[in-house]
């Protein structure tokens, strides 16, 4: 075919901006961001963080799953001029370094808890919040399926994840 | 001797990245500059389209192009009709964009390419469609009326397709029978749901002609195959990839989705990257959704519960389009006899356009229908006789001794005739009734009513084939410098864990650590022959490709170890990476070691290489570094075509507890007795198991796809289509058989589709056994609502 000059194409939208300041995974961040980004876009796209998945945009997955300010947070239902301030903490920050494994992360190796693993990042984080926020942890069948009932997955029919959530307490517990 | 790696217990490999948020799926490809598309999708059913203006959208900061099928060129077409049959005489296809009419909510009119999809979506708000809405009729059975509106104008009854098919005599067994047992039963649609939904990227490359196309799909090759014709580009200037995939479960290997075309094309139109990552509302009502089926079937059997004929006629709803052919009806009729060994079959379906989404397969194909029709009428058939229903079961089961059995007249979806190729159904009816305890079971049911507490006993017996053709294959090399062992093959994976079975299928024939074999699929680039990911069938075809392929290979290993080690080739071990003399283990040379002396180099780029340059003492100074007819490295390819498909199948069981005041249905236990032949990976199957079951509770008792009179969606999100959480799904108690199959060398049968398939009847039957008591009415519909079971309890109808 023959080459047609090329169109001059924006390269970024005519949003309002604002700027921000914020904490992810203990590393201090300014960014200018368009005022109605989703934080989970945020992280994805500004930053690169892209563990941090978009299942539904409404709430309802749990793939998005991110901790602000020490709480369990739906980051595609969050706004990151919401986040001004904020610590984060995503996927990429729960290990405790580049070649090991937070104890829910390995459990969740040693249990065939994942699939696809798309929505794999949200269940750790949920499991990781449910030890964090309960000192003595009820690992009763129920409990557990009711602490992992904010978030969804399609491949593994959940028996694993919860056998996980299980691993994962008796590693922290020294009993592996 | 080293253990063998298949049947291990191996943990995947993929894990390691995926557990730390370092998966790369679509929308993680960094891509500079990429632009991004939305839909404008129609909001009518049906509907003419009298005009569409885009003017305002195209003036929109930010918007780099609007098209409509009037910008499409070449594109402005109705896309491949994939699977063609005879008896599909209807054939109707989508087209990338509305041309004059839309056929359901959804359909794409118009695309915005623009900066973000933030901006791309206010755009497609300032697209103005002028609509003239149509008639619809949304039900099956009314819709194939001779007064019913049409979906597509020329398509009298809103048939598509029409098939029979028969085995044996059928009128002859109905003739004999002493008793005949009718049911009418209805499976509503669902539909895959993967939590990633579809997504593609592509980046055209204005000085090599080459386009790059990152596609979530389940069929890389054939997609390319698609681009480039339709494109008019060579085949080996488009390059396909499926990076990871977060789900697919069928609804990711239709070609071509609207964006699948229409963003490589606007990357190459417009110079720049350009991507769609479709949401969560856009997957309900524009990616493909299935199962709606009415089965009408009457079975013909002796007093003694001995069925001698069946006849089945049903309805298959195949939305607004029908590229996908008949493989759901048709797989749906042939699997409609279950395990049983019914000598005579009358089979009938016709495919039925409806203005809705359009239907292809999705995890189980028309075998949940069937397999719900089948028990239900045997169920049906022990009551009506007076006889216990696992009794029926077993009078009629393939017998060991008939393996293999053939259904003459039966054609299954891979275009091969139907043997159930191996299998021991009456041992794993036993199995899961003993496991269960029946007679136990029988005392707590009693106690519990004593108390009025109803529990019942749900079971369902279910068939499946898998591991169709035509082929796939592989490629196998062993790498000179780090002897690791790259393995490649042409379908895809969506999480099943294909990168660790097939280590573990090429790590026995190479004697390596699983972890030293790197499995890349799902690549044009890569690898280019096969077909895709589907119908249960990538352990089965591409798991014998890697097996065929990882024996060519260990050949060459063992003859250029043998030379090197100067020893007999029947004595050289391979084990640790290692090829060594057997009872010498100092004998050795390293995988790596081997690969590099079978390639004649010119330039010691490192220690292991020099040994290969032109002035070592192992180089051939006689004549030519490579003989006639030798290749360098150590490297095969070959590939594996299934004579038929292999048979799988299983029972479940649960006890199920029915609170008859508020109708609400929990699984006390469920129980799993299945047969996929030889495991390679037990973990893994057991996943697959429980995954598929979920599934298939979501379909018994959840998720239905829901259209009001009008063709809208009524429940397009996950707030409302009720997927279920850790806390509605029961654990499973997984009982192996293996029974291997003799189709091929590995003796391995499918299991990805299995677990969801018996689901909504071993639900039903459970409640219809709970509330026996009641006097509850007939259940043969699912999904199975509390307002259904209130119905049947005698309650009225909420309108």
């Amino acid at each position: 075919m023959t080459r047609s000059i090329r169109k001059v194409l924006a390269k970024e939208s005519s949003d309002p901006r604002r700027e921000i300041s914020l904490s992810v995974n203990g590393e201090a961040v300014t960014r200018s961001v368009s005022t109605r980004l989703l934080l989970a876009d945020f992280l994805r796209h500004e930053l690169g963080l892209t563990g941090t998945h978009v299942g539904c945009e409404h709430g309802v997955c749990g793939c998005c799953t991110v901790s602000i300010d020490g709480a369990t947070a739906r980051s595609c239902l969050t706004l990151a001029v919401q986040a001004d301030g904020a610590e984060i903490r995503t996927i990429e920050g729960v290990a405790p370094a580049p070649d090991i494994l937070h104890p829910v992360q390995q459990a969740f190796h040693e249990c065939h808890a994942l699939q696809c693993g798309f929505c794999t990042p949200g269940f750790i984080m949920s499991v990781v919040s449910y030890f964090e926020e309960n000192e003595n942890p009820d690992l009763g069948e129920d409990a557990i399926r009711d602490a992992l009932s904010g978030n969804l997955c399609r491949c593994t029919g959940y028996q694993n994840i919860v056998k996980a959530v299980r691993r994962a307490h008796e590693l922290m517990s020294g009993e592996a | 001797m080293a253990t063998a790696m298949f049947g291990e217990r191996v943990q995947r490999l993929a894990d390691a990245k995926l557990v730390r948020g370092e998966g790369r799926y679509i929308d993680d490809i960094p891509l500079e500059g990429a632009l991004h598309v939305a839909f404008v999708r129609s909001p009518f059913a049906r509907a003419k389209i009298l005009s569409i203006d885009c003017d305002a959208a195209r003036e929109m900061d930010g918007v780099a192009a609007v098209y409509t099928c009037d910008d499409l060129g070449r594109l402005d077409l109705e896309m491949p009709l994939l699977i063609p049959h005879p008896s599909l005489t209807e054939p109707r296809t989508q087209r990338p964009l509305a041309k004059g009419e839309v056929f359901h909510v959804g359909q794409t009119v118009a695309m915005v390419v623009a900066v973000d999809r933030y901006t791309a979506e206010d755009a497609i708000r300032m697209v103005d469609v002028d609509y003239e809405p149509l008639e619809v009729e949304l039900d099956l059975e009314a819709a194939i009326q001779d007064d019913a509106p049409r979906v597509h104008a020329d398509v009298a009854n809103n048939v598509a397709a029409q098939f029979v098919q028969t085995v044996g005599d059928p009128d002859d067994a109905f003739a004999r029978a002493e008793h005949i047992t009718k049911i009418k039963v209805q499976v509503d649609r669902s539909t895959a749901a993967p939590l990633e939904c579809r997504a593609i990227a592509a980046r055209w490359d204005d000085i090599t002609g080459e386009l790059m196309v990152w596609d979530g799909t389940q069929a890389p090759i054939s997609v390319r195959g698609g681009l480039a014709s339709i494109l008019g580009l060579d085949e080996d200037k488009v390059r396909v990839t499926a990076p990871d995939v977060g789900g697919g479960f069928g609804q990711k290997v239709l070609l071509f989705y609207p964006d699948e075309l229409l963003v490589p094309f606007a990357a190459m139109q417009l110079g720049r990257p350009v991507k769609y990552i479709e949401d969560r509302n856009e997957n309900f009502i524009g990616s493909s959704q299935e199962r709606t089926q009415i089965h009408e079937l009457e079975l013909a059997a002796t007093k003694d519960g001995e069925v001698l004929g069946l006849r089945d006629s049903f309805l298959h709803d195949t939305g607004a389009f029908i590229p996908y052919g008949i493989a759901i009806a048709q797989v749906a009729s042939t699997s409609i006899a279950g395990p049983y060994r019914v000598p005579n079959i009358w089979v009938e379906f016709k495919a039925v356009y409806t203005p809705t989404v359009l239907v292809t397969p999705y995890r189980g194909c028309g075998r949940p229908q069937a397999c719900f029709a089948i028990e239900r009428a045997m169920d049906k058939l022990a009551d009506e006789l007076g006889l216990d229903r696992f009794e029926v079961r077993r009078r009629n089961l393939i017998r060991d001794e008939d393996f293999p059995y053939r259904r003459d007249g039966l054609v299954f979806a891979d275009g091969l005739p139907l043997e159930h190729d191996s299998g021991q159904y009456g041992k794993a009816l036993d199995m899961v009734l003993e496991h269960i305890g029946v007679d136990a079971f029988a005392a707590e049911q009693e106690a519990a009513r004593a108390e009025g507490r109803y529990i019942g006993l749900g079971l369902g017996f279910y068939v499946e084939g898998t591991g169709l053709g035509p082929y796939e294959g592989s490629h196998i090399r062993i790498h000179p410098i780090t002897g690791k062992v790259y393995v490649n093959t042409g379908l895809t994976c969506q999480g099943q864990g294909h990168e660790t079975v097939f280590a573990q299928i090429t790590a026995d024939q190479l004697g390596v650590a699983v972890g030293d074999v790197i499995v890349v699929e799902g690549d044009t680039g890569v690898f280019d022959w096969g077909v895709a990911t589907f119908a249960s069938r990538a352990a089965v075809v591409s798991g014998n490709a890697i097996h065929k392929t990882a024996l060519k290979v260990r050949e060459q290993v063992l003859e250029a170890a043998a030379n090197m080690l100067e020893a007999a080739k029947e004595d050289i071990v391979l084990e640790d990476g290692k090829a060594f003399v057997n009872g010498v283990p100092d004998m050795a040379v390293t995988l790596a070691e081997v690969a590099t002396a079978s390639n004649p180099l010119r330039y010691a780029f490192n220690e292991a290489a020099k040994t290969s340059t032109q002035f070592a003492p192992a180089f051939n100074h006689d004549g030519p570094a490579l003989g006639e007819g030798d290749a360098p490295g150590m490297e095969a390819t070959d590939y594996y075509s299934p004579p038929h498909a292999t048979w799988a199948y299983g029972v479940h069981a649960a006890i199920i507890e029915v609170d008859p005041g508020l109708c609400s249905v929990k699984f006390k236990r469920y129980i799993c007795v299945h047969d996929c032949g030889r495991m390679i990976n037990p973990t893994l199957v057991e996943g697959q198991i429980m995954g598929g079951v979920a599934q298939g509770v979501g379909g018994a008792h959840y998720e239905r796809i829901e259209y009001d009179e009008d063709g809208n969606p009524r429940n397009a999100n996950f707030m409302d289509f009720l997927m279920p959480y850790a806390s509605e799904v029961p654990p499973v108690e997984i009982l192996h058989l293996e029974t291997p199959s003799p189709l091929n060398p590995l003796g391995v049968k499918g299991v990805g589709e299995a677990g969801c398939i018996p689901v909504g009847q071993v639900l039903v039957s459970g409640v219809a056994d709970a509330l026996k008591p009641l006097g509850i009415g007939p259940l043969e519909h699912v999904p199975l609502t509390p307002d259904m079971i209130f119905q049947a309890l005698g309650g009225e109808k909420d309108e």
